[in-house]
């Protein structure tokens, strides 16, 4: 039609609808925009050797005057050596081709569940969504240790192997970035689960009938129809594990070897091991600025979406 | 008649305990128009979703266009539907709506848009091919899942509840269309309403659902005039439903209201029977009734104006309730009001004797 799109009309927010939005954005300057300032400002700082273990460079008290002047003794040193040591840029690449390589094979895994569960009688599909999330009932730190017990070279995935007579030296797969990526697809599948069956669940059953009907086999109309309208929750899943993923400390530090590179192990290592907080501030902040571009990404993607169904 | 398209013999589909579909028997020809009539819950849906190829049945056979279609999938079947929700795909244009099926038969992309046009232009909805369904409108909708239905040219077209989701006004204009494109396309149609007047109007034969069995399967005309059943006399339209009870000598009395009536074919004595009177077919009158076989007197309890049509409910002095309707016609003999006293009369032959 030429007569365009109707623009969307802005209305006044009564009182009520005001303090209803004001509530998360205090929630996100309160525990995220100040918490990231201070980041900020400490990365910009000198590392010293004492307590704290960096010479601040402003005070909370001083003149307005003081603090123009301090301005000019802002110091980017923290960020130069990040360009300077290969460690950081390997560390961040290690990060990201871990994270994603455990968020496609996370996919993979993740996407015949959601389908199976979704497709399941209707009576049942409670349970499973209970049976999905059920390992977040016990510690994150029980549930990677426990890999190790399974992993380790004399560890029960090993031992079976072994009895089975599919091996005849027993695997080295803790301490390698394959336990890494094993921990972290095994720790975020239900944050794959969850969106993906969702979004296989919403769809009007008929449509996949609709398109039996015209033609389609089951496989073609689950790739012409089911799979396309699934790709919100896939990428919805897909985020919500590959972010969390990146700054993985927990995973890459348990099972991980000593080369593993991550950033999240890094990070740790220049805050608690170097001391140097400068540094290790500003491998945060630029961590987060990596990953503002997937969130990015996604949220236009949302917005277009929303846009093509007013 | 013409030559059978669809056969389906003796088909029965359970759900667990309840019987959906109990042996049923039927058969529609090329180029017919054929509606499943029913209320909810009747099993017409079921009865066409055998067929479309969605469910299995548990007994019996659907043989189409020759085919025994027994392990034959929805996909390969020579029929397709236009389903109650429209099923329209979200993620694709109207165009690609359509064309949908044309794909999936491997035809030429060149061939899909030529095709595809027409049936834009066949519908009316040519400028909209790049639109997604979500921008359209519920009668735009209707007719984009009509396009997409008719586009592989089947010999069957099913159509479940096809004029359900539209307002009142389009729905008739939606029939008249749907009457004259199964003209002009010369495919059977086959229409699963619980709409009547849907029924009635569109449907060359009309087959009434209850509890998974064919009561009736008939013409418009025959069902009303003739109903076999008191469910189907009470579910097509109106209808006022005596019980009576025979008598010797052919004659049937009837209690509230009473009034005797002659038997047209013999029936034991004693034989509990219902009589079936539609409203329209009894007149009312202020003064002493003029003729008609069945006099009676009574009190109007109320009476309903709704236009094109006027209703009353009479109580006889004998304490029988009746339903009676005129047409406006405007002459004034429609304005009986509540409490005036009346005289009703209907013919026999307007009576229908029905086995209760």
């Amino acid at each position: 039609m030429s007569a365009g799109k109707p623009k969307p009309h802005r209305r006044k927010l009564a009182l009520g609808q005001r303090v209803l939005l004001a509530v998360p954005f205090l929630w996100l300057l309160l525990f995220f925009a100040a918490p990231f300032l201070f980041v900020a400002k400490i990365s910009l700082s000198q590392a010293v050797a004492q307590r704290p273990p960096y010479e601040p460079v402003f005070a909370w008290s001083e003149s307005w005057n003081v603090f123009v002047e301090k301005l000019g003794q802002l110091s980017l040193s923290a960020y130069g050596l990040l360009f300077e040591d290969d460690l950081y840029l390997a560390s961040y690449l290690g990060s990201l081709k871990l994270a994603a390589l455990a968020t496609l094979i996370g996919l993979c895994v993740a996407y015949p569940i959601a389908l199976a569960m979704a497709r399941a009688p209707r009576s049942w599909r409670p349970a499973l969504i209970v049976l999905a999330i059920a390992p977040f009932w016990t510690s994150f730190l029980i549930r990677v240790y426990a890999w190790i017990v399974i992993l380790k070279d004399e560890g029960l995935l090993n031992h079976l192997l072994l009895s089975l007579r599919l091996i005849d030296q027993p695997l080295q797969i803790y301490a390698t970035d394959w336990a890494v990526l094993i921990g972290i697809v095994y720790s975020y599948m239900p944050f794959l689960i969850l969106p993906i069956y969702n979004a296989i669940d919403r769809q009007e059953p008929q449509l996949v009938e609709a398109g039996r009907d015209l033609g389609a086999t089951g496989l073609s109309a689950f790739w012409r129809i089911t799979f396309p309208l699934s790709l919100p929750g896939v990428f919805a899943g897909a985020l919500l594990m590959f972010i969390p993923a990146v700054g993985e400390f927990v995973v890459p530090d348990l099972l991980g070897g000593s080369d593993t590179l991550m950033i999240g192990r890094t990070l740790w290592n220049e805050f608690f091991a170097n001391r140097d907080w400068p540094t290790a501030s500003a491998v945060a902040v630029v961590m987060l600025l990596v990953l503002l571009v997937p969130l990015l990404l996604y949220e236009r993607n949302e917005m277009r979406i929303s846009e093509t169904r007013r | 008649m013409q030559q059978s398209l669809v056969r389906i013999d003796g088909v029965s589909k359970h759900f667990g305990e309840t019987t959906a579909v109990d042996n049923v028997s039927l058969d529609i020809g090329a180029g017919e128009f054929f509606a499943l009539l029913g209320p909810s819950g009747c099993g017409k849906t079921t009865l066409m979703r055998l067929v479309a190829g969605f469910e299995t049945p548990d007994s019996g056979s659907i043989v189409i266009d020759g085919v025994d279609m027994a392990g034959v999938p929805p996909n390969r079947r020579p029929v397709n539907m236009m389903f109650q929700s429209y099923a329209l795909f979200p993620h694709m244009s109207v165009a690609a709506n359509i064309g949908f099926g044309l794909k999936q038969a491997g035809m030429g992309k060149a061939d899909i848009a030529t095709r595809v046009a027409d049936l834009l232009k066949l519908v009316q909805l040519e400028k909209l091919g790049g639109r997604k369904p979500d921008q359209l409108s519920g009668g735009q909708r209707q007719r984009v899942a009509l396009a997409r239905a008719i586009a592989r040219r089947p010999k069957l077209l099913l159509l479940d509840e096809p004029l359900a989701a539209l307002d009142r006004k389009l729905r008739e204009e939606t029939q008249f269309e749907l009457m004259q494109l199964q003209r002009d396309l010369k495919i059977a149609f086959m229409v699963v309403t619980h709409d009547q007047d849907e029924a009635m109007a569109m449907a060359q034969r009309i087959a009434v659902m209850r509890a998974g069995q064919i009561e009736q399967l008939g013409g418009a005309r025959e069902i009303y005039e003739t109903p076999a059943t008191t469910f189907v006399a009470q579910f097509i339209g109106e209808i006022n439903l005596f019980a009576a009870t025979v008598e010797r000598g052919q004659v049937v009395r009837c209690a509230a209201p009473a009034f005797t009536c002659r038997l047209p074919e013999p029936m034991a004595a004693g034989t509990a029977v219902s009589l079936a009177v539609r409203p329209e077919r009894i007149r009312l009158t202020r003064g002493e009734p003029a003729g008609g076989e069945v006099a009676l007197s009574g009190q109007v309890m109320d009476s309903v104006y709704l236009g094109d049509v006027k209703v009353w409910r009479v109580r006889t002095d004998d304490g029988g309730l009746l339903r009676v309707s005129a047409v406006n016609s405007g002459n004034g003999s429609e304005d009986i009001r509540r409490g005036e006293r009346v005289h009703l009369t209907f013919a026999e032959s307007d009576i229908r004797i029905l086995p209760r």
